[in-house]
This record gives structure tokens, C-alpha cells and sequence, in this order.
């Protein structure tokens, strides 16, 4: 018969339809705006339309998600603000787009260069997301943000970021990844405890 | 025919026009050029090397060479034949090879383009990629961008001064243009334009009836163009009588970038190709670095695992797409598109999850991967896999292929002959609808490809309808490659390793290829053992696809040349570059 096949292929769309409700009447309020209701729309048992009704809900990002990087820094017992960087320029040397730029601080006695950034700017126009800086640095201190809303309206006078604007609290990257933080922690750990026995053995031989 | 008999008889046969490519770390053959036509003939008849992939230049500067490299297989499967033709830089001329391989075509125009070799016998050599009122060729090694920072990265400005300089304050939009000495682009007609309009428009008397032909842009700002592409139709009535391709309005110069860029900076470059499966052209210029690297890349097994894993989700993504899109070029707007993405999403969360992002995957190293699995996401891929996928793709079978009015306008359209497709140098599901049973996981297996059990999808017509078709079952055959990849992957705690930013790639060339979605997807890399690639350059399956679509389109309605182009599956990313 002619036209059975576009009857079956309007019956898919039918279902379709039908299961967007029952999937509605069955989860009631709790489908939308609610985070069970989010996860169960990325789901493999979401049926229907599972589109998210952003910016009212938004999608939980994962924790290996990236967006522009951000400078972590520790507040050691006085509350005093310590970064993690040290401007070994790494980053800067991995970054494709090359969008960031380190001035290396110096002593002003000595002259010598000090492990510490004096500035540290990236233009997160440029910035391609892709989070190799963050991938190679040896010390944690640049990692991939979470916060995607980076929209502002004018982005000459916004959008490079100076170190100022990329510091983050370590307690804030811990909270964004924890599983990484972690891992990471427990490696910094493992390593300090080894410096140390390298020095009690160097002390106690020397 | 071996390897060694194939040698030796080259050898005697053209014992003064060819010569073995003895530079470390180079394969292949060197061609005199006035023998070029005739060693490419023999390699097409008499040793079966029917299909010439690739076709590019290479600019050796302090030998003052230009050498043109050119990729040749056996249609039924095996590894490449290359040879490759040197020519003096300040007049870089080497024999077309068009006539005898039609899909060299486009590929011939962008090395004339990019490199200024001039290819004699080129029915059709002009630009492609840039306009007819750029000065030079930028792919030249001594061609240099207005507003030219550095040759080559990292650039000494960002570390340890790190002075902050806008590049639109360098770079200042309007003056950022260097043109031809005594060119005025204010009074500038495009010549080419002209020409084009003109070459096309005939008038034809028949019958007594005097009926003129109309030319017909259509695009390049069009939705059914799938991007920025163009194509001017010369129509008879409704009837294409010629159409002629015209793109490079995404151009960026990726090869030039990926030149001046390390190694490992082009890995997020790749993303940017073909931008519905980043995955897979990841794995395509990973492939051709480790090559170049030898022994020193060890891929640990379940590294091996996840990387097909990940190509074969990323094909069922695309293949979801590509058929969305033929849906929405035919008119039905919008609900088949949507239906087929919606499980395109739930495999971009997989993506996001290992990755970090959805499309800008920049999830694979030489050597490795990025990071494992983070936890749960197996799970995820597994209930995709063995439950969700299978159930949607019967779904969307079941709403279309049997579909009249799919079938009334996709059947008997764009028809291409095996022959043609094979001297087109078409590749992928374009290939296969043709009834070429060529797919590189099998003709040339990479990775761990050759321990999966799959078949290659083959259909016989050569239409619009077979290539749907094609895409359809090719994501049945992912999903069993998955099957099996997702229960055998092995465990492994921590052993990607820590790849590493710097490294030194021994000099030499590589040609990495894989069966990306839209067919194959080649990287050649040529390296001086420096930090940067010396020549890269990719042969992208959008681009080198779009050669056959004149010949699809002659003779079909005006219509059936939006599905026709839309059943090319071609991503302007990766057409322009």
C-alpha cells in the first residue's frame, strides 16, 4: 500500500508525543526545575523531549569540564595569600593560541628571578578552551573553570583576565573537583613526605 | 603483486625516470616529472593502484625544492604507494594528473593555491581556498602574514617579560591585507567571477525553440549549504547542466597554523577540522605523529580500547547528524533532525565527561590519552551501548527508510558509478553506497581495529537514498564494534602515563589515516626534528568529496542538488580548513 510507510514513520511521531506526557503526568512537577528531574533527563530512560529550559535550569556540568582557566591559591595560617604559581611559564609555552603572558617577579636586592607571577594575564578571547596548561603544570596552580557564563558588553575593556581577576581559592577548586583535588593532594603528600626523608637521610648522613 | 616484485619491476621498468626516496625516515618514490604521466599510468593499469588519495605539496626552502607527494592504493585494500615529484621553487610546474585521476582535481587547485606549483594540463587551475586578489602563496615557507609575530611558537613575547599586547591592536582589522603590487581592491572586479558566470552561461538552440539557460548561486549564506559553501548551477528549466563548487569562506589556514604550532598544539587545532567528530580527527593526527615517533609511543592496551571506543561513538554522533541534515535539506524540517541529535546529546555528555568538552574533545596523546574513564562513565557508555542506541536506531529506521516521499526524492538521485567514485577519489559512505566495499579499519587496519568483528556496509546503487542507507547501517556496525570493545576493555589503574609537552620527533614523514565518519581522513606530517611539524598538511573527506559533486548533480533537478550535497555529509570546517 502506498503511504504505509509514512503512516509507520507518523506513528514514531506519535509515541514520541505521547511519551513526552506520560513522561510528564508520571514525574508531575518533579520533571522540571528540580535536579532529579535534570538527571533523569540526561538519563538513557529519558523519554520524549528532554530539552532543559535554560537559563531557568541548567545542566550539571561534569567534573572534567573546562572552560577558560583560573590560578589557584592557598592561605597559609596567617590568611596571607599564597599562589601556587611560579612562573616557570610552562603554560604559556603549551598554550596553542598563545594567550597568556607571565612577568616573572624579581628580588630587588639581588635581581635574580622569585617563584612568584608579578603579572599573569590571559585574553580569554583567544583562549581555545582546550586546557593543556592546565594538563602540564607541575604545581596545580592553573586549572580549567567551570563557570561557562562569560558573556560581558564590551569584551576590549572585559576580557583579559589579570591574575587578580583568574585567582580562585583552592577551597574553590576542591569543591568543583574533588575527585581531582584528591588525587592531587595525596600526590603532593606522597612527594613532600619523600623530600623530607631525602632531607632527615642527609642530615642524619651528613 | 608483493611489495618486493612490485619494487623490482618498477625498477627495471623505469629505470631512468624513478628512483627510490632514500632520505631517512622518507618511503616511496621519486618521479621525474616529464615521466610523471606515464608511471602514474602504469600504477593505474597495470599495478592496480586505481585510487590516488591525497595529493599535496611540500616546500623544501634550504634545498630551494617544491616536491609534490601523492598517495596512491589499491581500491581493494592495502597499504599506500607514494611517490612524489621535485620541482625548482622559482618555478614550481608539474604534469596535472587530473585526466587520468579526476579526484585530483580540487586537490591539484588548493596545492597551486597554497604552494604556487602549477599543475599543466589543469583543465581549471585557479584558486580555491583564498581569492584571486591574495598576494602569494601561504603555504610557502618564506610567505609571511601581515602583522607577522614570530615563525614560530612559542613566541618569545608571552614569557618572562609577558608584556600584554592585544593581537586586534597589531593586528588592526581593514589594514591587516598586503596586496599585489599595483592592485587596487576598491576598483577590482573578480576576474574569476566573471569568468565563471561566463564559462557557465550558454545558449543553446533546439528544436527550433530558443530556450536560454539561467545561472543560479546558490549560498554561500544558505542553511541547506551546511555552512559557507557556494555552488553556482547553470540550470536548463529545472535541470543542472553544470555546477561548479566554490568554497574557502571558513578559510583559516590550518596547515600554515599547525606548521608554526608544536606538535601537541595541533591536537586542539584537529578539533576545529571537522567539528562534529573531533574524536576522530584526533585519532587521525595522533596516528601519523606516533608513526613518526617509531617505538618510542607504546600505546598502553586500554588506551587502545577507549580510542576506538570513542571513534565509533563519535561516528553513530555524526551519522545521526549527516541524517538529520539530509532530512532537513529535503524539506521535512526539523522533527527528523531533532530526533536523531536528541541520542547525538546523550553521547556528547560522554564526551564531556572524559573530555571536559562536547565537541572541542582534545581527548587524545600521542601515546595515550588525555585521562581515563572518569568513574561512571563506562556505566553510561554501557547503557547507551547495549540498551538505548540500538532501540533508537531501529526508531529512526522505522521512521524513515520506508518513508514514500524519502524514497520518491533520494532514489535514482545523484548517481555514482564504482568507477567514478574510485577515480573521484570519493571515500566513506560516498564510496561504500557506490558499491565499493572500501573502508579503511579493514583495507588498512589501525589501532586495534583488525581484533574487532564488524562488517563493511556496501550498497550497489550510488544514490542519495544507498548513502543514507550506508550511514544507517554503519552505526549498527559501531554499535557492534562497541559491544565488544566496551566487554573486552581491560583494566588498568593509572597507566596512561604523564605525556609530556616537549619531545623530539625524529626527522621523516608520515601519513596517518583513519575511516573518519565522512570517510578517510589522512594527516601527512613531515618533520625536520625540530619541535615544530615542517609540512602539515590533512586531506580532509569533506573537501576532497565535494570533486564528484558536479558530476552527481548534472542532469538531476536543482533540487535534488541541496540532498545531493547534503548526502555528501561535507562540515565546512573541514572543506575550507
Amino acid at each position: 500500500m502506498y503511504g504505509k510507510g509514512i503512516l509507520k514513520g507518523l506513528g514514531v511521531t506519535l509515541k514520541h508525543l505521547v511519551d513526552t506526557y506520560v513522561d510528564d503526568i508520571r514525574w508531575g512537577k518533579k520533571r522540571y526545575h528540580t535536579e532529579e528531574g535534570i538527571a533523569h533527563r540526561m538519563s538513557k530512560d529519558a523519554r520524549g523531549i528532554f530539552t532543559v529550559q535554560y537559563p531557568e535550569e541548567k545542566l550539571p556540568v561534569p567534573e572534567e569540564f573546562r572552560f577558560v582557566p583560573i590560578l589557584i591559591y592557598d592561605e597559609n595560617e596567617n590568611g596571607e595569600i599564597v599562589h601556587r604559581c611560579t612562573s616557570c611559564g610552562i603554560c604559556s609555552k603549551v598554550c596553542p593560541p598563545q594567550c597568556i603572558w607571565i612577568e616573572r617577579s624579581k628580588d630587588p636586592k639581588t635581581g635574580r628571578p622569585v617563584p612568584n607571577p608579578a603579572a599573569f594575564s590571559i585574553d580569554v578571547d583567544i583562549c581555545m578552551n582546550c586546557g593543556l596548561c592546565a594538563e602540564f603544570c607541575p604545581f596545580d596552580a592553573i586549572k580549567m573553570d567551570h563557570d561557562y557564563e562569560l558573556a560581558v558588553y564590551d569584551r576590549f575593556a572585559n576580557n583579559i583576565y589579570d591574575k587578580n581577576k583568574l585567582s580562585r581559592s583552592a577551597d574553590y577548586y576542591a569543591s568543583i573537583r574533588p575527585l581531582n583535588n584528591e588525587l592531587e593532594e595525596a600526590a603532593r603528600a606522597d612527594k613532600e613526605a619523600k623530600k623530607n626523608a631525602a632531607k632527615k637521610k642527609k642530615t642524619a648522613s651528613g | 603483486m608483493t611489495a618486493q616484485t612490485l619494487e623490482k619491476d618498477i625498477a627495471t621498468r623505469f629505470s631512468d625516470a624513478v628512483t627510490l626516496d632514500e632520505r631517512a625516515g622518507y618511503e616511496g618514490y621519486i618521479v621525474k616529472a616529464e615521466k610523471l604521466i606515464e608511471f602514474a599510468t602504469a600504477l593505474r593499469d597495470d599495478y592496480g593502484y586505481d585510487f590516488l588519495s591525497s595529493v599535496t605539496g611540500v616546500d623544501y626552502l634550504p634545498d630551494n625544492i617544491m616536491e609534490v607527494v601523492y598517495h596512491a592504493y589499491q581500491s581493494t585494500g592495502g597499504t599506500a604507494l607514494v611517490f612524489k615529484v621535485q620541482t625548482p621553487r622559482e618555478n614550481a610546474v608539474v604534469p596535472s594528473l587530473v585526466a587520468l585521476y579526476p579526484g585530483a582535481a580540487l586537490q591539484e587547485r588548493e596545492a597551486w593555491d597554497l604552494l604556487g606549483i602549477r599543475f599543466e594540463g589543469h583543465p581549471n587551475l585557479k584558486r580555491i581556498l583564498m581569492w584571486e586578489g591574495f598576494e602569494g602563496h601561504p603555504l610557502r615557507k618564506d610567505w609571511k602574514e601581515a602583522y607577522h609575530e614570530d615563525d614560530l611558537k612559542p613566541f618569545k613575547t608571552r614569557w618572562p617579560e609577558g608584556a600584554i599586547a592585544r593581537s586586534e591592536d597589531a593586528n588592526v582589522f581593514d589594514k591587516n591585507v598586503a596586496y599585489p603590487d599595483g592592485f587596487n581592491p576598491e576598483g577590482w572586479t573578480p576576474e574569476g567571477e566573471t569568468a565563471l558566470y561566463a564559462g557557465m552561461k550558454e545558449i543553446e538552440k533546439s528544436d527550433g525553440l530558443q530556450t536560454d539557460q539561467i545561472v543560479v548561486n546558490m549560498g554561500p549564506q544558505h542553511p541547506s549549504t551546511h555552512g559557507v559553501f557556494r555552488m553556482v548551477a547553470t540550470l536548463d528549466g529545472e535541470t543542472v547542466v553544470k555546477l561548479e563548487p566554490v568554497m574557502g569562506y571558513l578559510h583559516r589556514n590550518h596547515e600554515k597554523i599547525g606548521e608554526r604550532n608544536t606538535y601537541l598544539m595541533n591536537i586542539p587545532f584537529t578539533d576545529r577540522l571537522d567539528y562534529l567528530s573531533s574524536m576522530s580527527n584526533n585519532f587521525g593526527y595522533v596516528l601519523a605523529v606516533e608513526k613518526l615517533l617509531g617505538d618510542k609511543s607504546i600505546i598502553p592496551e586500554r588506551a587502545e580500547y577507549i580510542r576506538v571506543i570513542m571513534a565509533e561513538f563519535t561516528r553513530i554522533s555524526n551519522h545521526l547528524f549527516a541524517i538529520g541534515t539530509l532530512l532537513n535539506d529535503m524539506g521535512a524540517y526539523f522533527t527528523p533532525m531533532l530526533y536523531a541529535i536528541e541520542e547525538r546529546e546523550l553521547i556528547l555528555d560522554i564526551f564531556e565527561a572524559a573530555s571536559g568538552s562536547r565537541m572541542m574533545c582534545n581527548y587524545y596523546r600521542f601515546g595515550g590519552l588525555t585521562r581515563d574513564l572518569p568513574p561512571g562513565v563506562e556505566e553510561k557508555m554501557r547503557e547507551l551501548v547495549f540498551d538505548r542506541l540500538p532501540r533508537k536506531i531501529d526508531d529512526l529506521d522505522k521512521y524513515l527508510t520506508e518513508n514514500e516521499i524519502v524514497r520518491a526524492r533520494c532514489q535514482g538521485v545523484g548517481v555514482l558509478t564504482p568507477e567514478e567514485a574510485i577515480a573521484y577519489s570519493a571515500v566513506g559512505p560516498v564510496l561504500r553506497a557506490s558499491g565499493v566495499p572500501y573502508d579503511v579499519r579493514k583495507a588498512d587496519p589501525y589501532g586495534i581495529y583488525d581484533r574487532f568483528d564488524f562488517d563493511v556496509v556496501v550498497e550497489y546503487h550510488g544514490d542519495v537514498y544507498d548513502r543514507y542507507i550506508v550511514r544507517l547501517e554503519e552505526m549498527r556496525q559501531s554499535i557492534r564494534i562497541l559491544k565488544q570493545a566496551l566487554s573486552d576493555l581491560p583494566e588498568c589503574d593509572n597507566c596512561l602515563g604523564k605525556p609530556r609537552y616537549s619531545m623530539r620527533v625524529p626527522a621523516g614523514e608520515a601519513y596517518g589515516r583513519v575511516e573518519g565518519p565522512k570517510g578517510e581522513l589522512g594527516f601527512y606530517v613531515v618533520s625536520d626534528g625540530g619541535p615544530n611539524p615542517w609540512r602539515y598538511h590533512v586531506r580532509a573527506p569533506s573537501f576532497i568529496n565535494v570533486t564528484a559533486l558536479s558530476k552527481m548533480c548534472e542532469g538531476d533537478k536543482v533540487a535534488d542538488a541541496i540532498i545531493i550535497l547534503g548526502s555528501l555529509d561535507i562540515v565546512l570546517g573541514e572543506t575550507d580548513r
